[in-house]
């Protein structure tokens, strides 16, 4: 068994197996892994993290493929976090995204990872900013996380990059569709794919118009946001790869204006935001893990108490129980949280 | 650890191009809870091996309706090992002879799969192996 | 209907009949299965007038060598000519393959059928890194021109008719036939014979490809033109629905995508700037035969019927050879089980007996042990003579299209035509068939219907002997005897490709590359420049690594 520590010393030393075990310790909140991100934290926050998202069919892994290609030809190194869902049924999930990718497996200065959603929300982006600080702290200059979607649990884990890529295709991913779903509050650059097809320019002039229109407010900073117009961009990520620079310098222009803004409170957010789901994870095992308090509840609720009137007791002795814990209440995450209340 | 999930690569070394058996059974382990790398076709054995690596496999299932398995399982093999993925647990199917099966399972495969397999059979196979082994690591700490 | 008038009697006994039997099956027990076929589709205990309704003979059927060929493409069907027997060959080196050519000949076989091996399917010498472990193993190494001249040695190529499986390097590998004609002295214009050269089935359903879709139509549409001015014989494409259908798909996908793919090859026809009845009538088609009797026959009469009205009606063909198909079968190779192989003889005869019924014009009979090797020679021999049994002993041969007007394979015929109809609406809502392909919408469709029969056996609804019914020891080891592969295929392979680099012309073949790289940017047909190349030794992988780099290739779509 490897310990926190050896595997820390592993994962710096360049070691790409110890990359894959470290990501999978933090997907399978395996106990060992807020040890080994204390040791590699001072290495974390190098690498600029470019979220990208979109409805199904709009070309993403292509695209990605394609920002890869162009990324290393610049002389970057790549991290690349591909997710997407589990089986609601099974818990089970089909990780095909590496196909599209495939020849750049042999590329030492490139890692792909396929993680699955399972089942929690706040779980997969907690996991997923977990992976990000692991790929981070090993030494990529680029990571790319790619979700499939639109909705709430995909807003989450791009929400924990630095720059946001929506990526929409004509008729795939209905423009006004995504608006409805809000997708464009959480665009730093807009992407209309697959420029060739009919109905591209009309996506995006209907998106460009939205932008200049919108009351864009992203919930992570309202000040900033407010002065950071989204540019679309028109790609044709086969072939050729049309747009791809243009992707690439609106992305950097983001990052540009960001760190000339207030990158630092940006990523405090972020790692706000982080802590609140390892909080809420940790509560959740607490309460309704094994040891928990589902026989309580059920006892309690025996007596004809209401169930309001039970949680009011669970949240009690829980709390209790805590202030009176003393010194370890909190050792086991190294994550700084001094917002968190 | 109630999270962890056994992940398993299916691949297509070689150049044969009959994916039916790979894409029933890769729906198959998904449907049995298992989160399941799927390769695509037409892959060297160098590029197997560096999947599982990265996606830090538990299970390396491998396909092959070519004949070329005598060739290409022993090649997986040498390739997972050089990685430092000795420990995975190697299995495939095809149309593999009794005797090919023999000698191949001194080269680390366990158990292969012929034709006509359940494919309950296979998963089930998978699933019990692993819990048993994760059963023998937990104690083992 | 005056008749009804002055004897109405009749009808009412029909209604008052129907109505028992409805009530015998309401009340009856009927055995615990389910009534379907293996593609899923329900059935119906009886089939009657009821399900005919609208039924029009001269529309629907007409008669056999007249459109909309329901009932067979020739006038005489069987009585004129027996369908050829075609029994696809092909295993180890050139050399070996070219002495079973000629034991299948001696055997009564008409035509000649070439299995090729993986690395020769994909465009790679047998000398690549790729094709390490691969070589000669499911059908034979063609790596150059030599390779074709020693697989023909001894045959007359002006005779025989032969068919090429082979489709992203086709255009290649019928160059090398074409330039193996002319080096025995038999000119282009005398060769007969079929190159497979479907590529689109190979992005849905076998894999096999070689470079991306559009570049790869471009050359299929070159080959088509090239063979209108100087093959006039050959036939320049088999479009196959055997191989989505042995992937997994349903009889009404496989009717459905293949026949999409068709149209879509005579629309690139068109496009190309070719006059629809120069090339259709040299189109061909290619189908499985599965277990399902009467689907399969069914599935044959729609495939005629649903062509000849498209290339009419659509594609304005004026030639009635436009209008036909003809078409190749082969039994299902799926349907056989590694599971007490001989009952494979069993299963073999019937589908057999289903494209005979279905009116194909050439079969190929799978070999009892395919599931476990190579066929053997005895067992290829079985094969052969399950043809030739149905062709000489059974009757069936005597009449065209002898289930016409059976209610049930009527209703089966228009239930085809009519859920082809709905995957052709599907596939144009998606821009056509490329854009089809990339979507994964085809893969997917497939895929379904592989898992759901897969788990419908699982789960012993649907039956196979041997396999989850009368199982015996599933540890006996099979009796018969397995055909294998010598590596030495492989290093001998290396050897002559090495001497065949040594004494080549060097300049010559690098001369031949550049201007087949020179004319991948213009439109000039390829063709001209395969041949060419292929007299000057250039090898397979040579050219089609000229190809990849200059058109790149197709990327597999994931579709989960």
């Amino acid at each position: 068994m490897q310990s926190a520590s050896e595997m820390a010393e592993r994962l710096l030393a360049g070691d790409r197996a110890a990359l894959a075990r470290s990501i999978s310790w933090a997907e399978n909140a395996d106990p060992r892994y807020p040890g080994l991100l204390g040791s590699i934290y001072p290495r974390v926050g190098k690498a600029w993290r470019i979220g990208i998202t979109g409805p199904p069919g709009a070309g993403k892994s292509t695209l990605t493929n394609a920002l890869v290609a162009h990324l290393r030809e610049r002389g970057e190194t790549v991290g690349i976090l591909a997710i997407d869902p589990s089986s609601p049924f099974s818990g089970g999930a089909l990780l095909g995204d590496r196909i599209r990718m495939e020849e750049r497996t042999a590329d030492p200065g490139v890692y792909i990872r396929s993680m699955a959603s399972r089942k929690s929300h706040g779980g997969l982006a907690r996991a997923a900013t977990d992976a990000c600080d692991v790929m981070d702290a090993f030494g990529f200059s680029t990571i790319l996380m790619e979700t499939v979607g639109v909705g709430q649990s995909e807003y989450d884990v791009v929400a924990a990059a630095d720059t946001v890529v929506v990526v929409m295709c004509p008729g795939a991913g209905d423009g006004i569709q995504a608006m409805k779903a809000g997708i464009l509050e959480v665009a730093d650059v807009l992407v209309v794919n697959k420029s060739d097809l009919d109905g591209a320019d009309r996506l995006a002039l209907d998106l460009e118009d939205a932008v200049r229109m919108r009351d864009i407010r992203r919930p992570r900073d309202l000040a900033a946001s407010a002065r950071w117009a989204p540019p679309v961009v028109s790609t044709s990520a086969t072939g050729a790869g049309d747009g791809i620079d243009a992707l690439l310098e609106a992305v950097d222009a983001h990052r540009a204006w960001l760190e000339a803004a207030d990158l630092e409170a940006s990523r405090r957010h972020r790692r706000v935001d982080q802590v609140r789901r390892v909080v809420g994870e940790r509560l959740e095992e607490e309460l309704w893990g094994p040891r928990g308090k589902r026989e309580q509840a059920e006892t309690l609720l025996g007596n004809s108490k209401t169930p309001y009137d039970v949680a009011e007791e669970i949240l009690n002795s829980v709390l209790e129980s805590r202030t009176g814990a003393g010194p370890d209440a909190g050792d086991r995450t190294s994550t700084p949280g001094d917002a968190s209340r | 650890m109630s999270e962890r999930k056994i992940r398993v690569l299916v691949g297509k070394p070689g150049l044969d191009g009959h994916d039916r058996g790979a894409k029933t059974i890769a729906a198959v382990l998904r449907d049995h809870g298992m989160e399941v790398i799927y390769t695509g076709l037409h892959q060297t054995p160098e590029m197997i091996a560096e999947t599982a690596l990265q996606e830090d496999v538990d299970v390396v299932g491998l396909s092959i309706l070519s004949g070329a398995h005598m060739t290409l399982f022993p090649r997986v093999r040498e390739e997972l090992e050089k990685r430092g993925m000795a420990h995975v647990l190697l299995t495939g199917g095809g149309i593999i002879s009794a005797e090919d099966m023999e000698e191949l399972s001194k080269l680390g495969f366990s158990k292969l799969f012929g034709p006509g397999t359940p494919t309950e059979e296979i998963a089930n196979w998978i699933q019990s192996t692993m819990e048993e082994r994760w059963k023998n690591e937990e104690v083992s700490r | 209907m005056s008749d009804t008038e002055t004897s109405p009697a009749p009808r009412i006994e029909t209604v008052d009949a129907a109505e028992i039997w409805r009530r015998a099956m309401e009340s009856a027990r009927v055995r615990d299965a389910e009534f379907t076929s293996i593609s899923g589709a329900e059935r119906r205990p009886l089939y009657t007038p009821a399900d005919l309704e609208g039924f029009d003979h001269d529309r629907d059927l007409g008669y056999p060598g007249q459109f909309p060929f329901t009932r067979g493409v020739h006038p005489t069907m069987y009585r004129g000519r027996l369908w050829t027997m075609r029994q696809f060959a092909g295993f180890g080196s050139a050399r070996q393959t070219n002495e079973r050519f000629k034991f299948l000949l001696e055997k009564g076989q008409t035509g000649l059928s070439t299995a090729f091996d993986f690395p020769t399917l994909m465009g790679y010498d047998s000398d690549h890194a790729r094709s390490l472990g691969e070589v000669g193993q499911v059908g034979v190494a063609i790596s150059s021109l030599e390779d074709m001249e020693t697989l023909m040695d001894g045959i007359p190529m002006g005779e025989v008719s032969t068919s090429m499986t082979i489709n992203g390097p086709a255009p290649i590998l019928l160059a090398y036939y074409i330039a193996c004609g002319e080096r025995q002295g038999v000119a282009p214009e005398k060769l007969r014979g079929t190159v497979q050269n479907d590529i689109l089935k190979e992005y849905e359903a076998q894999h096999a490809w070689l470079i991306a879709a559009e570049p790869a139509l471009r050359m299929i549409t070159d080959v088509m033109a090239y063979c209108a001015q100087r093959v006039p014989k050959w036939n320049t494409i088999s479009i196959s629905g055997y191989h989505i259908r042995e992937a997994g798909s349903t009889a009404a996908q496989e009717l459905a995508f293949t026949l999409a793919n068709g149209m879509e090859y005579v629309r690139r026809g068109i496009a190309a700037g070719m006059d629809v009845d120069e090339f259709a009538p040299r189109l061909s088609f290619f189908f499985d035969a599965h277990l399902d009797f009467f689907e399969e026959i069914s599935k044959f009469r729609a495939a005629r019927r649903i062509w000849a009205r498209k290339m009419r009606d659509e594609f304005g063909a004026k030639d009635p050879r436009s209008w036909m198909i003809r078409f190749h079968t082969q039994t299902a190779g799926v349907s056989l089980t590694a599971q007490q192989p001989e009952n494979n003889i069993v299963r073999t005869a019937i589908e057999a007996l289903a494209a005979v019924l279905g009116g194909t014009q050439s079969l190929h009979t799978n070999s009892m042990d395919e599931t476990l090797a190579l066929p053997t020679e005895k067992a290829a021999k079985i094969a052969l003579r399950t043809q030739q049994v149905i062709a000489e002993e059974t009757e069936v041969v005597h009449v065209a299209d002898p289930l016409a007007g059976s209610y049930f394979v009527e209703a089966e015929t228009n239930r085809l035509e009519e859920e082809a109809e709905a995957y052709f609406k599907e596939i144009d809502k998606r821009g056509g068939v490329v854009p089809s392909i990339h979507a994964g919408y085809i893969q997917r469709e497939i895929h379904r219907s592989a898992v759901l029969y897969q788990r419908a056996v699982e789960e012993g609804r649907k039956k196979v002997v041997g396999v989850n019914t009368y199982v015996e020891d599933l540890d006996a080891k099979p009796e018969i005897e397995l055909h294998r592969i010598d590596p030495a295929v492989e290093r001998e392979q290396h050897e002559r490709l090495a001497n065949l680099r040594k004494r080549r012309d060097a300049k010559r073949a690098a001369s031949e590359l550049d201007d087949i790289r020179e004319a991948c940017r213009t439109d000039a047909n390829l063709m001209e420049r395969f041949v060419s190349a292929a007299h000057a030794l250039c090898t397979l992988g040579e050219i089609c690594d000229v190809l990849r780099e200059e058109f790149g290739e197709f990327e597999e779509p994931n579709i989960f």
